[in-house]
């Protein structure tokens, strides 16, 4: 993985950028020594590592646009982090670049049960909404595995999705507002306790965006009221085309469950070594189909649910009976990780998202894959939605093991595309998936983009490196090739 | 007069757009022309007419999703959902009567660059949460697409939300792919009779806080009521707010009856069934009161426990009527025609506490005097004017509909 080249320049005056910054941030909110900077060298891809060249941990919103405002003065790249969960990288430092800690923005500041929304700084993490506001029935949709620890900040630059986005929606779909600092000092809000932000949907452009476009310094998000009961059906299948057949007809019958996950043999297994769930080990396919609502509705549904499971052969069917057991079926999806951390010494995440009818094609081409580079791969995957989470496992100890998993993550994300599917669906492009963009995408939907960037960013500061696989500088891009001269559009039905 | 231009093809369009980068000309764009009134009045020369950009080309009704081009009309989209028994969950409006154009529902490109919404959109969003990817013509000259046909995908800018409420200004639409979800069961409205706004508000939040799963919530006050076809909102003599749920036929049922008992409080409460909840709910999304007459009229979007205040200073400062979508949060005022529109009274009602004002309907000489869309600060006015610059530098489309000279 290539990062652009460090600007020596930038490098050689350390010293003087870390006597201004002091200035700007009072306290003890840089960091500049070199063990403290190491616990900030990765973000969740810890497989690539660089040291930054100075943490700052602003505290307030004009802080933030001192720093901004200096460093587009002085030529200095900024790489924003929030808790560094990021899985592709999306925190990744430069060697010439601050990375600037947004951990420090942790305070709820207003709950509007009226409105039905929260305003938070962008540091206080996924989880620790739904604690603020749990106790009036009240909670915040988007769960993405790591809600325990990373910040609602970073769940709108990666636009985070979770087990439940299916019926509720993901990140861009739950915020309501932002108040954003610019590259330039300016700072803008967007939308509010209202729906819908007025004029271009900047709002909808900047969830998802990576860190490339601003610093995020407030959010509005708003909340709804917890469904009043939750079951869980847990079936078995022989094969992943009757999982899959299930999945397909369950939403072709009208409907959308809460959560529907399946998970393959491999990742089953290591599950049920782990933690203890109850899934059928010798089933090809588990699938956990979660219906939420009132009971009379939740009854109703999940007696459908199981009709249509057994009707495409389900092997196996469980109805959580209460709590414990729905949450007993959940259990071992939710400790996915972990368990295939026991029995591989390293994993690979992958986050592909599929046309859900391709399913039984990639699982068989990956399982070819997997033949061919030699590594077993567990797969978890968002039914509903078509998001994959192919888990390779690998031995990092292993001389060239990393490049080849590596590899076979880069065809599997291939794949995706070749089958009408994309890159990521919720982990983002980051530095990992950056140099595979071009299968998606044309030098023209690229360099779209990256002009799009430029409205925000002119000098390229803001993570530069990540999502794009060519810089391009804005001045080349923002020209227009005029084909003047001869005209060509004799086809054209003109009156 | 200037050029009509009708291309049939993604490539028919980039030569059109070609045409007019090499000549210095720029273009009014429209698919079905229902919504022309919609904005400010463009100061293009010439025509690029995409009405033969039509058609459905994928839906995949088992993976909830859609592809079609710009222009193919929202009839035929609603008519092959529903042969599937399923739809735009966003609950796509028919402004088509509102703008003057009796019979037509517009395109389904249309619904998408006017970011459009019904009362759904307190449950499932706007047009923008529902775009999964498009495909386009910048005023570069260039094709370019953006997403995809999933609904998981965060590979590189989601420029499909950018599309989404641009009017047109940035880019030509050639084709958009979008999320369709299933029609409920069955559907049922709860009324509260009642004239006090403030307490219809309190209603509606009441309701919307509960688990039942709200997809609509709405007051008519009285004025507005008598003019609803349903016999049971007109037949009164005061005010109603309206809660709607949806859904399997047994929770709908449950909902319903649970939300009666709820808001019982409020005052008299009654139940509309499938047929008038259809009903009375495809009024209240088209506007259908203000239709007739001359009237202009504005759409807010305000926090929704901000509506009933908002509303009472707009009644008074425009001697307008309003009603009320969004469990308060989007006011529908009617007023009685300004050369001015009352633009600075409609824009200080929305006070402190933030929101937006659009000057939805009104003849082309006020739309191009008075500022349609709500004014913004400068840093932000500022950025909108360069991202409207990445796509479409030489102002090629539909100058001036959402900003004044860009």
């Amino acid at each position: 993985m290539e990062m652009p080249k460090p600007d020596a320049g930038v490098i050689s005056r350390r010293a003087a950028i870390i006597t201004d910054l002091a200035r700007l941030v009072p306290g003890d909110n840089i960091i500049t020594d070199e063990d403290e900077l190491r616990a900030y060298e990765c973000d969740g891809l810890s497989a690539y590592r660089q040291l930054p060249l100075i943490v700052v941990l602003p505290e307030t919103t004009a802080q933030v646009v001192a720093i901004l405002k200096y460093c587009q003065d002085e030529g200095v790249k900024i790489v924003p982090r929030g808790s560094g969960t990021s899985l592709s990288g999306g925190a990744l430092p430069l060697a010439d670049a601050i990375t600037l800690g947004m951990g420090k923005f942790n305070r709820v500041l207003e709950i509007d049960y009226e409105n039905r929304c929260v305003v938070v700084q962008p540091g206080v993490t996924n989880k620790a909404i739904t604690d603020t506001v749990e106790h009036n029935g009240f909670y915040y949709a988007p769960d993405p595995s790591s809600r325990i620890a990373c910040s609602i900040g970073g769940n709108i630059a990666e636009n985070a999705g979770g087990m439940h986005c299916l019926k509720y929606g993901l990140t861009t779909n739950n915020v309501l507002g932002v108040e954003m600092v610019l590259t330039s000092g300016e700072v803008i809000r967007l939308g509010g306790k209202h729906m819908e932000s007025e004029g271009y949907d900047l709002l909808g452009l900047i969830t998802g965006s990576e860190g490339l476009l601003g610093v995020i310094t407030e959010i509005t998000v708003r909340i709804l009221q917890k469904p009043a009961s939750a079951r869980a059906v847990l079936l078995g299948f022989a094969s992943s085309e009757a999982g899959g057949a299930t999945v397909g007809a369950i939403i072709a019958d009208g409907i959308i469950p809460g959560g529907m996950e399946m998970m393959d043999k491999l990742a089953v297994n290591a599950m049920e070594d782990f933690v203890h769930s109850g899934y059928p080990r010798d089933a090809e396919a588990v699938l956990i189909v979660e219906l939420d609502g009132p009971e009379v509705e939740v009854d109703y549904l999940v007696g459908r649910v199981e009709a249509i499971a057994r009707d495409n052969g389900a092997i196996s069917v469980r109805i959580s009976k209460d709590e414990a057991e729905r949450k007993m079926f959940w259990a071992g999806r939710m400790s996915a990780f972990p368990s295939v951390g026991r029995i591989s010494p390293d994993y690979f995440c992958m986050d592909g998202t599929i046309p859900r009818g391709q399913l039984p094609t990639v699982l068989s081409r990956m399982a070819e894959l997997s033949k061919h580079y030699g590594l077993r791969v567990a797969n978890v995957f968002h039914a509903g939605d078509g998001n994959l989470h192919p888990l390779i496992l690998y031995d990092a100890n292993n001389p060239g093991e990393l490049e080849k998993t590596e590899e076979f993550g880069a065809d599997i994300l291939r794949l995706c595309v070749e089958v009408g599917g994309v890159l990521t669906g919720e982990h983002g492009v980051g530095v990992e998936k950056r140099d595979l963009m071009c299968t998606m995408f044309s030098e023209d939907d690229l360099k779209q983009q990256q002009r799009v960037k430029c409205a925000f960013d002119p000098d390229a500061l803001l993570n530069p490196g990540k999502v794009y696989p060519t810089l391009h500088r804005c001045a080349e891009l923002g020209r227009v090739h005029v084909h003047d001269g001869q005209l060509r559009f004799p086809d054209i039905p003109r009156f | 007069m200037g050029e009509h231009f009708k291309p049939e093809n993604p490539d028919q369009i980039l030569d059109a757009v070609q045409w007019a980068l090499a000549e210095g000309r720029a273009f009014d764009v429209f698919g079905g022309r229902t919504k022309q009134g919609y904005g400010r009045p463009t100061l293009a020369t010439d025509n690029l007419d995409l009405s033969a950009v039509s058609g459905i080309d994928l839906y995949e009704p088992g993976e909830l999703v859609m592809s079609a081009k710009a222009a193919t009309p929202l009839a035929d989209i609603n008519a092959a959902l529903a042969d599937n028994r399923q739809r735009l969950a966003f609950e796509a409006p028919n402004w088509g009567p509102l703008f003057g154009a009796k019979d037509q529902s517009g395109t389904i490109g249309a619904l998408f660059v006017c970011n459009m919404a019904g009362s759904r959109r307190i449950q499932a969003g706007a047009a923008r949460d529902h775009i999964l990817g498009f495909h386009a013509i910048s005023g570069r000259g260039e094709h370019f697409k953006s997403g995809g046909r999933v609904v998981k995908n965060v590979t590189g800018f989601d420029l499909s939300k950018l599309m989404a409420g641009s009017f047109g200004t940035l880019a030509v639409l050639c084709d958009v792919t979008f999320k369709v979800l299933p029609v409920p069961e069955k559907a049922r409205t709860v009324l509260v009779l009642g004239d006090d706004p403030k307490m219809a508000t309190a209603a509606m939040t009441v309701a919307l806080q509960s688990p039942f799963d709200v997809s609509g919530a709405a007051h008519l006050p009285a004025g507005v009521a008598a003019m609803s076809g349903v016999s049971y909102v007109s037949g009164g003599t005061s005010g109603v707010t309206a809660i709607r749920v949806e859904g399997p036929g047994p929770s709908v049922e449950f909902r319903a009856q649970a939300l009666r008992q709820m808001l019982a409080e409020f005052g008299e409460t009654e139940e509309l069934h499938s047929v008038n909840t259809a009903k009375l709910w495809q009024e209240i999304r088209d506007v259908s009161y203000f239709v007739e007459g001359d009237s202009q009229v504005w759409r807010l979007s305000v926090p929704p426990s901000e509506g009933a205040d908002v509303a009472g200073r707009l009644t008074e400062s425009t001697g307008g009527q309003t009603f009320f979508d969004w469990g308060g949060g989007l006011i529908w005022l009617a007023m009685p025609p300004r050369p001015d529109a009352a633009h600075e009274e409609v824009r200080a009602a929305i006070g402190a506490a933030g929101g937006h004002a659009t000057l939805f309907r009104a003849s082309p000489d006020v739309r191009a005097a008075v500022p349609v869309f709500q004014p913004q600060p400068a840093p932000l006015a500022d950025l909108a004017s360069r991202i409207k610059n990445s796509f479409d530098p030489k102002g090629v489309f539909n100058p001036g509909r959402m900003y004044e000279g860009s």
